[in-house]
């Protein structure tokens, strides 16, 4: 019984998705609180494997073919999967309940109950995952979950788009983590990590090798993590139902990047190129998404670029060789980004779907509970000290400090700039005059909505504690900078916060303007125009191909050889007999000079 | 003592006559008969051929004999076609020279 267990928390999910897709659909309420039921046991169980280390899970061989390849189906369970199990399927069945109150009404409720069924069984399956080829599966399953469910309301034009620029971006990332892990399987003919893991002396020999395998790796979760330069879908996923941008584009599904980082970090860690490219990468995430966020007016997108933020900083400790930091952060950032999420759809609900927040203010006292759980989300993101945002992000910043310089000073920008469009949303949003009639009339959301905003406002305060976090990981505590990189954070974010209030306190518009931030740094004007400029380069190629080698060449080649080869033909068809005659004792002696002569 | 080849010789002088008819001359019934003479060439070295190649037992190879028997045939079978298809053409053209019927071509 006890073995069964890991591989229910995988298929209960799995489970609960077929019913609903095979039986249920007609029943909306049923449907969902089937999908409800599996996530709890999906949750229970993995509480029981957290519990429990060394649990055994039954391993099965998939494809086997004898010495090239083998493939099984196995489960890891160590330290991080654990930990990871219980935050997935926790915030996971959080959302679960909260989708109840947000999707109430909506006409498709069976088909986004059975998707977020399907996507935790993805989900936890790149956390449970015990070899490549299982982690890319899983990880597929999940972007296309992601489409299905950024397409939710598909009949909206940007809802349908969205959901195609999210799957093709992700895609593209993919295909580098693809041919990372082919090139990892030819190296060392195995694709299970623990066999890989001493078959890595076999790798390092040829340094170039290995930063190129890395790097492709990397690429994986450059896509899904919305890393720079893939990270245009992210915004605009959040034309999705808010629980999925909660849970997906926040919680799990983008952090799943960097829980692969950490997972094959291994690999990554025997290439000083590698790993340096990837901090810095993290860190040009971090700030450009920060400083984008500063201009943007939709509330969700707004919190879209925090989490880009966010994911850049864990990006950032990996490659920063700590683990452990980012797993921290990844932690804490789920809470209170889900938390985040959650109260801005309590917010965007009460307003009737109305997401930009200069139609909003003054909502601090018509929703009392969503602007006090929102208060605590906003406080841990900005890193505030008691919040456990401060504890995650003072980690990452103290490693920074003593492993590289600049990247420590863009890591700290970042931390002012993000206490600076938080506290931006937070005043625009919830204090002042009410600026729009829906937002004076709005009321608090009913308990299936604030129920679970509460739990994870408990979960964003007491995550952080060094003795809450000690139960999780080990996480080594940087003595040197231990005064002074604190010190620092919280003068970034005391200037951040104090600019943010004074310029935005009581203003009934957005009186700083920056186009270049407005319009995030032109990022999708340039790629529409890099993907035009190509689309025509080879439209045009193979117009000129169609046109002149298929058109001309094949088809009228053909043609015209015919009618020549005919023309050439038709001056031996004089039409006298005594001629052909000729012709034909031509032929007979040439057949017999070479039958006989030759 | 008349050997293979003088037979051979006869054979190909009558062919090469029947040919020189279909070849040179333009009255399709003369062409006609040319043709008989050259497939009377091909009988005649067959026979030939028959007569002196002996079997084990001291008798000529029949089989070559029995061919011409089918060429003899075959050949009045091609004549009787040849004139009605001839006779067919005289009375829609009223002509049987070949230089007049020259339809057949592009």
């Amino acid at each position: 019984m006890k073995s069964i267990l890991p591989w229910l928390i995988l298929l209960a999910p799995l489970y609960s998705a077929a019913v609903i897709t095979l039986f249920t659909l007609r029943w909306k309420v049923l449907s969902s609180f089937i999908s409800i039921a599996a996530v709890f046991v999906s949750f229970i169980c993995s509480c029981f494997v957290f519990a429990r280390a060394g649990m055994p899970a039954p391993q099965f061989t998939w494809i086997d073919v004898r010495g090239v390849l083998t493939i099984p189906l196995g489960l890891t369970l160590d330290q991080l999967s654990r930990m990871m199990l219980v935050l997935v399927s926790g915030v996971g069945a959080v959302i679960h309940v909260y989708s109840l109150g947000y999707m109430r009404d909506d006409e498709g409720k069976s088909r986004y109950f059975a998707a977020l069924s399907l996507f935790m069984f993805a989900m936890l399956g790149i956390v449970l995952a015990n070899n490549f080829v299982m982690l890319f599966i899983f990880w597929e399953l999940v972007g296309f979950t992601s489409y299905v469910l950024i397409g939710h309301w598909f009949y909206r034009d940007a809802a349908a788009a969205a959901a195609k620029k999210a799957f093709i971006t992700t895609r593209i990332g993919d295909f580098g983590f693809m041919v990372g892990i082919l090139m990892l399987w030819m190296a060392t003919g195995s694709v299970v990590f623990a066999e890989i893991t001493p078959r890595m002396s076999m790798l390092t020999g040829h340094p170039t090798f290995l930063t190129a395998v890395a790097l492709l790796i990397f690429c994986g979760a450059v896509g899904k993590s919305a890393q720079f330069p893939l990270h245009v879908w992210l915004p605009d996923a959040m034309e999705g139902p808010t629980p999925i941008s909660a849970l997906i584009h926040a919680a799990t599904m983008v952090a799943a990047g960097v829980y692969m980082l950490v997972r094959v970090a291994f690999i990554i860690q025997g290439s000083q190129t590698a790993l340096l490219i990837i901090a810095w990468i993290g860190t040009i995430t971090a700030v450009l998404a920060a400083l984008i966020a500063t201009q943007q007016n939709d509330i969700k997108r707004i919190l879209a670029y925090s989490t880009m933020s966010q994911l850049g900083y864990m990006v950032m400790a990996v490659g920063l060789t700590s683990n452990d930091a980012a797993i921290f952060h990844l932690f804490t950032h789920a809470f209170f980004k889900a938390l985040l999420f959650l109260a801005a759809g309590s917010v965007i609900v009460m307003l009737h779907h109305e997401q930009d927040i200069w139609k909003m203010g003054g909502l601090s006292r018509s929703l009392p509970i969503t602007f006090v759980t929102f208060i605590v989300g906003a406080l841990a993101l900005m890193g505030c000290p008691p919040f456990s945002g401060f504890f995650s992000k003072d980690a990452i910043l103290a490693l920074a400090y003593k492993r590289n310089m600049p990247i420590f000073a863009v890591a700290l920008f970042t931390a002012f700039l993000t206490a600076f469009y938080v506290i931006r949303l937070l005043v625009v949003v919830f204090f002042g005059k009410s600026r729009s009639d829906i937002a004076r009339q709005s009321r608090e959301s009913p308990l299936v909505m604030t129920g679970p905003l509460i739990v994870l406002a408990f979960l964003t305060t007491f995550g952080g504690f060094a003795f809450f976090a000690r139960n999780f990981l080990a996480l080594p505590i940087e003595k040197e900078a231990a005064i002074f990189v604190p010190a620092l954070a919280i003068v970034a974010l005391i200037l951040g916060s104090g600019l943010a209030i004074t310029v935005y306190r009581n203003r009934a518009g957005e009186p700083v303007d920056l186009e270049l931030l407005r319009n995030k740094f032109h990022f999708d004007e340039f790629y529409s125009w890099l993907i035009h400029w190509t689309q025509e380069l080879l439209a045009h190629i193979a117009a000129f191909f169609d046109r002149w080698i298929i058109d001309v060449g094949a088809v009228g080649g053909s043609s015209r050889g015919t009618l020549g080869i005919g023309a050439l033909l038709r001056l031996i068809q004089v039409g006298n007999l005594q001629a052909y005659l000729f012709l034909f004792g031509l032929g007979i002696v040439a057949l017999i000079y070479f039958a006989v002569f030759r | 003592m008349v050997t293979l080849g003088d037979y051979l010789i006869v054979s190909g002088i009558l062919f090469a006559i029947g040919f020189a008819g279909v070849m040179l001359r333009r009255n399709l019934i003369v062409i006609l008969m040319s043709l008989e003479l050259m497939l009377n060439a091909a009988n005649l070295s067959l026979v030939a051929f028959s007569r002196f190649r002996l079997q084990p037992s001291g008798l000529p190879d029949y089989n070559a004999q029995i061919f011409v028997f089918f060429i003899i045939t075959v050949a009045a079978a091609e004549v009787a076609l040849g004139l009605a298809i001839l006779v067919a053409l005289f009375r829609a053209r009223q002509t049987t020279d070949v230089k007049d019927i020259t339809q057949l071509r592009f």
